[in-house]
């Protein structure tokens, strides 16, 4: 690539004059390509923080066994025993009915202080925490335990994880279907405006060619052009995204606050999605103006 | 200064255009161009600053070999060239002075001395005062020598002109010749194709003629062949 920092500003112009020139053209470019970017930020958002939740409860999957009441000291001693001389298991840990209402209290925030009357009177069990080396084995060492002498129960987030995991599958996949046709569309329609200014410029062009101007030189604009329009596309989506997730982010962590619901924090993840949006707009901007380039300008 | 090796030139749709032509031209020659048309003048032309390829044979032009030239390197080769044509090629929305100036511009010529240069060669084809003026507001003879100012604003060792005069009256062409003979007589090279048969008489130069793709005559003062 020839560079060119004193002939830059000549470029810049060209290319700012031909996107008023045809500024229908470049408006209906820039829509696309702020369409496109509006769904792939709101994607974007919605997917990194699913996986975040998703992946925060896949590292807690942990089998809560309930231990039957009538179990004595020794019999609790040998369910313990027994638990960890299974091959999949990582760790136990016991945890009395008291550790266990306290867990309780405090998940729930101020709303937990209700629960303090249970406290003369407790009806929760004593129970083992048991965690396996591999969460995907978790369903299985769980059934295990299950037809263990002494265990009243067991309980894990099996169905909120596969739920989770199915959501987050389903929606990728449209996603990506819809935002690939989206960015095919914005490339075609930039690629179309840079067409019309081809066309508009062929005398020039013709010009350049016949006093010498390089085969760079005589892109320069029209790449400037087509990085403009997908840079311009993408200034709404990333005002959208900081606006939205803020207000998101301040009116739901009340709600959600103690859950293992759990949103990403502002910094840096809205900052990390803008640039890529930018990116991505830049790289539409530039892929629409190089098809046309390469197949109208035939230099 | 220019040379060419057994040039044939079969255009994709099969026209046989140049068929065996060998040249030579040496710097600061004036060399006229002629023969019937479709001749093969205008594709003489455009093998000399790569509009067309050769379909076989060498040419050189101002120590640059055509036939191994890359792409990228095409521009280089003519900035060695001016050309001019019939049909001017002005920008209608450029005055005067931004369609020559147009050329330094393209090739990243230093802004400091577009101005100077432009100006010389305004005052050379007699145009400064019509500096400012866009090409619909001038005459035909004056929008050629705008034409001819852009191609040897570079100052470019060759200028190629194909019917330089061909949509000009009589009066005006003199006047276009003039300035032509005077760019010579600073040292370019000048070619020109042509049909004006009374300046080609008048004005007399080496006559190169061409016909059916090949040079039938070749005189140091030549004269306009029998053809019409
Ligand atoms: N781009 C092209 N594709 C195919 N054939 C062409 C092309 N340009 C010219 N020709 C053919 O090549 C032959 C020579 O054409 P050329 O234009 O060189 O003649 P010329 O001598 O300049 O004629 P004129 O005096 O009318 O301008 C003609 O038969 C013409 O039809
Ligand atoms: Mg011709």
């Amino acid at each position: 690539m020839v560079f060119m920092n004193k002939t830059l500003g000549r470029h810049l112009r060209e290319a700012v004059k031909s996107l008023g020139r045809n500024a229908w053209m470049s408006i209906a470019s820039i829509s696309a390509v702020t369409v496109t970017l509006l769904l792939v930020g709101t994607f974007l958002v919605i997917m990194m923080n699913l996986n975040n939740i998703a992946s925060n409860i896949e590292e807690d999957v942990e089998i809560t066994v309930l231990i039957d009441r009538t179990a004595d000291q020794n019999a609790q001693n040998q369910l313990e025993s027994k638990l960890k001389n299974l091959e999949k298991v990582e760790n136990v840990q016991f945890s009395s009915k008291d550790q266990e209402l306290e867990k309780l209290i405090k998940s729930f925030g101020e709303k937990g202080e209700s629960f303090k009357l249970f406290e003369q009177d407790n009806p929760l069990n004593d129970v083992f925490i048991v965690k396996t080396k591999v969460p995907e084995d978790t369903p299985v060492v769980a059934e295990e335990i299950k037809k263990m002498r002494y265990v009243e129960n067991v309980q894990y987030g099996e169905e909120t994880v596969k739920k989770l995991f199915e959501v987050v599958n389903v929606s990728r996949n449209i996603g990506i279907v819809l935002i690939i046709g989206l960015v095919f569309t914005a490339m075609f329609l930039i690629s179309n405006t840079i067409k019309i200014t081809i066309f508009a410029r062929r005398r020039e062009i013709e010009i350049m060619k016949l006093v010498g101007a390089t085969n760079w030189f005589i892109r320069w604009p029209f790449f400037l052009e087509g990085l403009f329009l997908g840079a311009l596309g993408a200034v709404i989506p990333i005002t959208v995204l900081v606006v939205s997730y803020n207000s998101l982010v301040n009116i739901a962590v009340p709600y959600i606050q103690g859950s293992f619901v759990e949103l990403l924090p502002f910094s840096p993840f809205v900052f990390q999605i803008s640039a890529i949006l930018l990116l991505i707009g830049v790289l539409i901007g530039i892929w629409g103006s190089l098809m046309s380039v390469r197949k109208f300008l035939k230099v | 200064m220019i040379e060419m090796k057994d040039v044939y030139k079969t255009y994709s749709n099969g026209v046989l255009a140049i068929n065996g032509i060998s040249i030579k031209i040496n710097q600061g020659e004036f060399v006229y161009i002629v023969g019937p048309s479709g001749a093969g003048k205008s594709t003489f032309i455009k093998l000399m600053y790569r509009e067309e390829k050769p379909t076989k044979g060498s040419i050189v032009i101002n120590g640059i070999q055509l036939e191994n030239l890359k792409e990228k390197e095409v521009p280089y080769l003519r900035r060695n060239i001016g050309v001019v044509f019939q049909d001017f090629k002005l920008l209608p929305k450029l005055t005067v002075y931004e369609n020559v100036a147009f050329a330094l511009e393209v090739i990243g010529e230093n802004p400091k001395n577009i101005k100077k240069k432009v100006l010389n060669v305004l005052d050379l084809v007699q145009l400064k005062h019509k500096a400012r003026s866009f090409p619909d507001e001038l005459s035909g003879g004056e929008q050629q020598r705008v034409s001819i100012a852009r191609s040897i604003v570079n100052n470019p060792p060759v200028i190629i002109a194909d019917e330089p005069t061909g949509n000009l009256d009589p009066e005006t062409s003199w006047e276009i010749m003039r300035l032509l003979e005077e760019i010579n007589n600073r040292g370019t090279t000048v070619l020109m194709a042509t049909h004006n048969k009374v300046i080609v008489n008048t004005i007399r130069k080496r006559v190169i003629t061409i016909e059916d793709g090949k040079i039938v005559r070749d005189e140091a003062r030549g004269e306009y062949g029998l053809y019409e």
